[in-house]
């Protein structure tokens, strides 16, 4: 199966999810609409002719205030058909918020803690999301391009 | 009993039944600087090169050092390696379950004052010594076994100056109070 076959498998159950594809990217990448990303996870993950069985990496991304988006990169592998994929949601920079897809993967678990941790992206539907690095009562989210580290941490000072 | 004129050139040689005069200052700080157990734990890199000098090799066991799994039966902790703000708390908590007197090598540029991470490392304490009072800083990234065996002998050589009969960290307090 090769990346086009994906895709027309993609577009023949959700003709309203694909919203482009970056064919530079390694692994090729569809991009989703971030409403069907839940579906389109199950989907690739059930059919028997992908079955992408392991998220290889789930990536938290800040496109800048520019551009106003944020964005959430998942590294997908089938393990039996040794295939590899790449999607690619973006979020509104100032509300994101994306569905969890820790019920099909487990290690997304960790991951979208991850990435809530650093960038701030909620992910609804997860079980038990809180920071998974820094401490719990620590300010803002460190790896958005406008991050300013806070001054005092339980009063100690933070700059050098 | 033994008459003067009945103890043996051997029991003389081994000092056996004798009497050693020294002063309470100098027996406290031997024993102290004889027997420097470390907490048992370590933070980053500089932890493994922490562990290579309690190997054979470098045998700190030979210097009285031993590490305890326990604060409350440690004379020193090492600060071996990044402390994060998330572990400077940790860190803190566990000197103050350690028992008088104390003492803190701190190991390493991370612990020293922040190492690589002082510019962009914003959950990085910049120095160990803005939560807990370092008796000796040991230079490196990380520092060799050597540098830490280094660390110790200094840490040696403060405490054989210490005396009982004037603290001085008590000096230091009643001098603040008086101001």
């Amino acid at each position: 199966m090769q990346f086009e076959d994906v895709k027309s498998l993609v577009e023949l159950e959700e003709p309203n999810a694909i919203l482009g594809e970056d064919l530079n990217a390694t692994p090729k990448a569809l991009i989703i609409h971030k409403d069907f990303i839940y579906r389109v996870c199950e989907l690739l993950h059930i059919n028997e002719k992908t079955y992408f069985d392991s998220l290889s990496c789930l990536t938290g991304l800040d496109n800048g205030e520019e551009k106003g988006t944020l964005e959430v990169i998942y590294n997908l592998y089938s393990i039996p058909h040794d295939l590899h994929l790449t999607l690619r949601v973006e979020l509104d920079r100032s509300n994101p918020e994306i569905d969890s897809v820790s019920e099909i993967w487990r290690t997304a678990d960790w991951h979208e803690r991850e990435a809530y941790d650093l960038l701030g992206i909620k992910f609804s539907g997860h079980p038990d999301l809180r920071r998974i690095l820094l401490p719990d009562d620590w300010e803002g989210f460190p790896l958005r391009k406008d991050y300013v580290e806070q001054e005092m941490y339980h009063e100690v000072k933070v700059k050098y | 009993m033994k008459s003067e004129e009945n103890i043996s050139i051997e029991q003389l040689k081994t000092g056996e039944g004798g009497i050693i005069i020294s002063k309470l200052d100098d027996l406290l700080n031997w024993a102290r600087l004889s027997s420097l157990w470390p907490v048992g734990f370590g933070l980053a890199c500089c932890a493994i090169e922490f562990m290579s000098t309690a190997s054979s090799a470098y045998d700190l066991d030979r210097f009285g050092v031993i590490p305890r799994n326990s604060p409350r039966q440690a004379d020193v902790m090492i600060i071996s390696g990044t402390v994060t703000f998330k572990m400077a708390d940790r860190v803190k908590r566990l000197y103050e379950q350690m028992a008088e007197p104390k003492y803190v090598i701190s190991m390493g540029s991370c612990a020293n004052c922040g190492g690589p991470y002082w510019e962009h490392g914003y959950h990085v304490l910049k120095g160990v010594d803005r939560v807990i009072p370092v008796d000796v800083y040991v230079p490196g990234c990380p520092p060799r076994p050597e540098a830490l065996i280094g660390g110790f002998l200094k840490l040696q050589e403060k405490i054989r100056t210490e005396s009982i009969m004037r603290p001085k960290g008590l000096e230091k307090l009643m001098k603040k109070d008086a101001v």
